[in-house]
């Protein structure tokens, strides 16, 4: 499979990462290769077989609606970069 | 022998018999990480004064006879992706280098209330990536037997340490062979649980379905000491299972007589490494002598596993790390026009190479044109994966293979080829929840050690048990020492 510049910008768009072009051609290289491995896979028909979401069987847990130990405000607040009047701080997003 | 040189249950004797002090050995270890970590480098953060502190208090409780632990006094370290409150966890990352945890891992808790000592943070690949050890944003870290080779990949920092007697036993997480591996490259053993049986709350995953908390020890009796503590159910973590409490220590039977145990023929034959290949085959010897029942037999899916892996573990490492926005905690760059710049310019700043080309991956095999493909593809092999070991188990109480195909590679290897077929020996206990546990069982001509690789059914920790103590008790790889 081919990883044009254009693939490699659209994914970085969808993984909020962005690159040099250096990094994109590297990037572009490093996909291609990985993918001829995983493309193994289509050796094996694998219509009939059913997905593994979790290999534990998961269960709903219930608990009584009750106040447990939790966080302080300013516990929470402390390893965020940027912060104030109790809230963390980031750039503005409305007009 | 040196203090450093002792297992876990000699030092408690130690201790016990107040033949020991608890600061008297804390500081011997500090003072052993000062002389030899920079050369090292399995420690990103040492706490010095806390552990001396920490000590004096134990050794307090030691005297009254309220500290009643076989690991009470005993120095250990966590993994850098192990949360512990108040004390830096940076998962080996630029973006978590300011990160300080309000809370602590259960399996911290756990050791904590067994009156251990924490000596520090260890070094990992960064977010617990890469199958190099050059992977951590601070520093590499080296092989005590011979710092010219690597100690192993992602996790690799426990081992690295425990090898060179700079911890009395390590916890540290493994998605794929994390751990094992690197086990295997410095001569100690390490035991990846059960999916389930080792509480993950507190761990910083990169792939939470594959990823558990394990231990690396000295030799297995330590092992058992060690998931005897850090063992059991927790409310706080949805994938924990309730199996109730087992005691570890009473798999410890020199006795592996009818014990049924199947040699998959896709791990030996290949691209195994000669020596690697001969001292498996004499652990075979072995075990068949001491009354063990081995066969070879066919795994087929085996040789999909390291391609299911790539594919899972990326998938889930992109989800997972999407939450390092550069606003609620970690790194955020300093110059950005808006909210969408805040984010992408902190990220790209914030993760390293390698972490960044996971991410790509896994959004790629997640995205909508391809998710059926490879991700969906990916899922449906997990099943036929846990199917065939499951088939397996039938018939064979435990599968033992080579941890890794070679022994510690120079550290000049750098990865061009992104694809590592070696993971194909240890992920498969990864993808299908199983117990596997890396022993050593040899060196090679250049005095490396040898891994060999058990696997036993779900929760069958003390037939891995039960299988390594055996072995231990009638052969000497496990006094095998790095002599740095």
């Amino acid at each position: 499979m081919k990883f044009t510049k254009g693939t490699i910008e659209h994914i970085a768009e969808l993984a909020r990462l962005e690159f040099t072009e250096e990094e994109k051609e590297e990037l572009a290289l490093y996909m291609e290769k990985i993918i001829s491995h995983l493309d193994k896979l289509d050796e094996l028909d694998t219509s009939y077989v059913k997905a593994t979401e979790h290999i534990i069987p998961l269960n709903n847990v219930f608990r009584e609606d009750e106040v447990e130990n939790s966080f302080d405000r300013d516990e929470m607040l402390k390893n965020a970069p940027e912060k104030g009047s109790g809230c963390f701080k980031v750039p503005k997003i409305l007009e | 022998m040196e203090l450093y040189d002792l297992t876990v249950y000699q030092l408690s004797d130690l201790i016990k018999s107040k033949k020991l002090g608890v600061a008297e050995l804390t500081k011997a270890i500090i003072d052993r990480i000062k002389k030899i970590d920079g050369n090292i480098g399995s420690y990103i953060t040492v706490l010095e004064e806390d552990a001396i502190k920490q000590s004096e208090k134990i050794q307090e409780k030691i005297n009254k006879g309220t500290a009643k632990s076989p690991l009470a006094g005993i120095p250990m370290a966590l993994a850098d992706n192990i949360c512990t409150k108040g004390i830096k966890t940076s998962c080996a990352s630029k973006m978590l280098e300011n990160f300080t945890p309000p809370y602590s891992a259960t399996v911290y808790d756990k050791l904590l209330s067994e009156d251990t000592v924490l000596m520090g943070k260890l070094n990992t690949g960064e977010f617990s990536m890469g199958d190099t050890t050059g992977n951590s944003y601070y520093k590499p870290y080296k092989n005590p037997w011979n710092t010219y080779r690597v100690a192993g990949d992602s996790n690799g920092g426990g081992a690295a340490a425990v090898a060179a007697g700079l911890a009395g036993f390590a916890l540290a997480s493994d998605m794929d062979g994390s751990i094992r591996r690197p086990a295997s490259f410095c001569g100690v053993l390490a035991l990846k649980p059960t999916y389930g049986l080792v509480s993950r709350y507190g761990l910083i995953a990169s792939a939470p379905s594959l990823e558990q908390i394990g231990s690396v020890t000295k030799d297995v009796t330590d092992c058992a000491l060690v998931l005897n503590a850090i063992q059991g159910y927790d409310k706080r973590d949805s994938t924990s299972v309730n199996k109730g409490y087992t005691d570890y220590t009473r798999a410890l039977v020199n006795d592996i007589k009818g014990m049924s145990i199947g040699i998959p023929k896709e791990y030996i034959t290949g691209e195994v490494d000669p020596e690697v290949k001969k001292a498996v085959l004499n652990s075979v010897k072995i075990l068949t002598s001491l009354g063990a029942e081995c066969e070879e037999f066919s795994l087929p899916v085996a040789e999909y596993a390291a391609s299911v892996y790539y594919i899972i573990s990326s998938a889930e490492a992109s989800s997972n790390l999407a939450r390092y926005d550069g606003i609620k905690y970690g790194y955020r760059a300093k110059e950005y026009k808006d909210l969408l710049d805040l984010y992408k310019k902190s990220r790209s700043e914030g993760f390293g190479k390698e972490v960044k080309k996971r991410i790509v991956l896994g959004t790629f095999v997640l995205s909508s044109e391809y998710y059926d493909k490879y991700y969906k593809k990916a899922l449906k092999m997990r099943t036929l994966i846990i199917e065939a070991f499951i088939k397996a188990f039938d018939k064979y109480d435990v599968i033992i293979a080579p941890t890794v195909p070679t022994t510690a590679y120079k550290s000049e290897r750098k990865t061009k080829e992104p694809f590592n077929k070696d993971y194909m020996y240890t992920v498969p206990a990864n993808i299908a929840g199983l117990p596997g546990m890396s022993i050593p069982c040899g060196v090679d001509k250049d005095g490396l050690p040898i891994g060999l690789h058990l696997v036993a059914k779900p929760f069958g920790e003390s037939t891995l048990l039960k299988l390594a103590y055996t072995f231990e008790q009638n052969t000497n790889f496990h006094k095998n020492r790095a002599r740095i």
